[in-house]
């Protein structure tokens, strides 16, 4: 026994000589971290867990995947429905792509609200912002590789937006598409973007980040009132270490270790239980679509689909500008308050951020402003529900019926069916005369087409007797006809 | 740690120096050499864009779906979904070798294909037959049967390609996507 421990002591030393073993744990491992740092450090770890496990699973989709029109989809159709554990590994990275976005914004607003990018760490902010510019890259590049109805018209969306540019954006268009129409070198591309590209870049990137946590040290957590001045921050820093710090391991590392776990199992479990983005249906650029980003991005799109149309051309150039202009401005302010109860502006910019993006969030999935198509090949117009109908004369069924074929009802809402795009017309007419009706059907406005060019006064007549059919007051509907 | 322009120059007048400058000017020379070419490539759809050609146009969906569209089968006033060949699309290019498009016929011999594309963002536009609509699904812009806004967020007009008509048959002028701005 002891011999077997004498050995293995020996081969240590031999690799700890060649390698430098114990010179690398102790600049690594070793380091010294100050002890007020807590569970809102942990984040950042949880990041570069998340960025290993989708290098993994990625390389391993890669096993199967193959990056061309015409078998991108059925090869990944595959993966998740064909092979073994190919469901659970593409679960994995899809989860995990979530869970990455997700843990690197809670890592971003951790340090800002705790004036960590303030002197002398305004290169790690800089260097985490390329880090999430390169996750939002991923998130985007990935989605495309499922090449799918959705990913194929996300892309044309994507490039029509680049194409607004200013003077460049005909040729970044190109670039994107790189091809005459969105097809297969504009797959390709984007596969070497988002398997070599943005991943080296991130490598290195991640290796910056981390050279930095050891060479400008993991900041302390501010303490209200004591305000950063670059030229004394640098020998109390030092001071804290020498007189207060501990080790990153094992204190720091197993908080590290815990949350790593603990997403892990949730990706997991996500993974196996609720699985990966459905399929749908493969790209086919002659077939109908209403293509949405994942959520990561569904944000913007529903912003877009928010502001005045007039003012797109400026917003869609001019907002991501401004957005990661003003990150990379943020250590400009890199001396002062560092704790949030200091900085109201700070937290008031974040919740404000929060909020937005959480009302975004939820209305673009409501995507209220979309009309509703249904069937197999999502081309349908809603009908006029059943219960809406009954006991009706025969002009009243005609305008029901008309409410249907004219595309009415894509927009419009009866009992619950039909869009949200315009106003729900389930008592429409408690609220307007038979004329209003009338005009507004034939004259159009407010977003709608005027109809009045291919429907007959007949037609019009007949759809405003139907709406009459749905009020809230039938008594006093009685005598209310023209 | 600062240096001034007598010591640097000091420096550089040494053989040291001039090994340095020597490393670091052979090193971008080479750098420059391989790197152009290298990352030129990047650009190359810029350069490389296949001559627009004239492509017989097939019908999309539906029962006649892949059968050539001749004036026999489409009526004055009709609108259908037609589908022709992209220009140049890889050998490996699958189902999105095809582009679609609105195709109106609006005379004896003449035609309006309208891209799919909406003027807002670039979805795929129906057509509705009976109120003689384009409608787009993804923010409700509306478009006449002429090609027109009717309605919505989109800020212009339909675009379209050439058309002509070879003995009895569609054919559409190929062209890259639209860029409206």
């Amino acid at each position: 026994m002891e011999k077997m421990l004498l050995a293995g002591l020996g081969v240590y030393d031999w690799l700890d000589d060649r390698l430098g073993l114990g010179m690398m744990w102790n600049a690594t491992m070793g380091h010294k971290v100050p002890r007020s740092v807590n569970w809102w450090y942990v984040f950042g770890s949880c990041a570069l867990f998340a960025f290993t496990f989708q290098i993994i699973t990625g390389i391993f989709l890669a096993f199967v995947y193959i990056p061309s029109p015409d078998h991108a989809y059925q090869s990944l159709y595959w993966i998740t429905h064909k092979e073994v554990l190919g469901n659970v590994i593409r679960g994995i990275h899809y989860w995990g792509a979530s869970a990455m976005v997700l843990v690197v914004f809670i890592h971003m607003t951790a340090h800002y609200l705790t004036g960590s990018y303030k002197f002398p760490r305004e290169l790690q902010w800089i260097s985490g912002s390329l880090l999430l510019i390169c996750t939002i890259l991923m998130a985007f590049t990935g989605q495309l590789l499922r090449w799918n109805q959705d990913a194929y018209w996300a892309v044309v969306v994507g490039a029509e937006q680049a194409a607004r540019t200013p003077f460049i954006g005909g040729w970044v268009m190109q670039l994107l598409t790189a091809g005459p129409v969105v097809g297969g070198g504009t797959l390709t591309r984007f596969y070497a973007i988002h398997v070599f590209l943005v991943p080296g870049a991130m490598l290195g990137l991640i290796g910056m980040h981390l050279y930095l946590v050891i060479y400008k040290g993991v900041s302390e957590w501010p303490i209200p009132g004591e305000p950063v001045d670059p030229k004394t921050y640098w020998p109390n820093y030092q001071r804290i270490l020498h007189e207060d710090g501990e080790p990153f391991f094992p204190v720091g590392t197993s908080r590290d270790a815990f949350m790593g776990l603990l997403a892990g199992v949730v990706v997991l479990a996500l993974a196996v239980f609720a699985g990966a983005a459905t399929l749908g249906h493969p790209a086919d650029p002659t077939l109908p679509a209403n293509p949405r980003p994942d959520w990561y991005l569904i944000w913007y799109f529903a912003l877009l689909a928010l502001i005045p149309p007039s003012s797109e051309d400026y917003f869609i150039i001019l907002f991501p500008a401004l957005a990661f202009g003003v990150l990379f401005l943020i250590p400009l302010a890199n001396k002062g308050e560092r704790h949030y109860s200091k900085r109201p502006w700070a937290v008031a910019i974040v919740a404000f951020a929060a909020i937005i993006t959480a009302i975004l969030v939820f209305e673009g999935y409501e995507s209220p402003w979309s009309p509703v198509f249904v069937g197999p090949t999502n081309s349908g117009i809603p009908s006029v529900p059943q219960q809406a109908t009954r006991g009706l004369n025969a002009q009243q069924l005609l305008g029901a019926h008309l409410l249907h074929t004219e595309g009415c009802m894509a927009c419009h809402m009866i009992d619950n069916v039909g869009g949200l795009r315009g106003p729900n017309l389930t008592y429409i007419a408690d609220r307007n005369t038979y004329n209003q009706l009338v005009t507004r059907i034939m004259n159009g406005g407010g977003g709608m087409p005027a109809y009045g060019n291919t429907l007959t006064p007949k037609k019009a007549a007949a759809i405003v007797a139907f709406l009459q059919t749905l009020t809230q007051f039938p008594q006093a509907a009685a005598g209310n006809s023209p | 740690m600062s240096i001034s322009i007598p010591t640097l120059t000091r420096k550089l007048m040494t053989r040291e120096g001039f090994l340095g400058i020597f490393t670091l000017s052979f090193g971008a020379l080479g750098g420059l050499a391989v790197g152009i070419p290298i990352i030129g490539y990047i650009f190359v759809p810029l350069f490389k864009q296949p001559a627009e050609r004239w492509q017989t146009v097939t019908f999309s969906n539906g029962p006649k779906s892949g059968k050539t569209i001749t004036l026999s089968q489409i009526a004055v006033g009709d609108t259908v979904e037609a589908s022709f060949e992209a220009n140049g699309p890889v050998p490996w290019a699958g189902r999105t070798a095809v582009q679609a498009a609105w195709l109106r016929r609006t005379g004896q011999n003449s035609f309006i294909a309208y891209a799919v594309y909406c003027t807002h963002l670039g979805c795929p536009i129906h057509w509705l037959n009976e109120p003689k609509i384009f409608l787009c699904p993804c923010h409700g812009s509306v478009f006449n049967a002429d090609g027109t806004v009717a309605g919505g967020p989109a800020p212009r007009p339909l675009f379209h390609y050439e058309t002509r008509v070879v003995n009895g048959r569609v054919q559409i002028k190929t062209h890259p996507l639209p860029i409206y701005s």
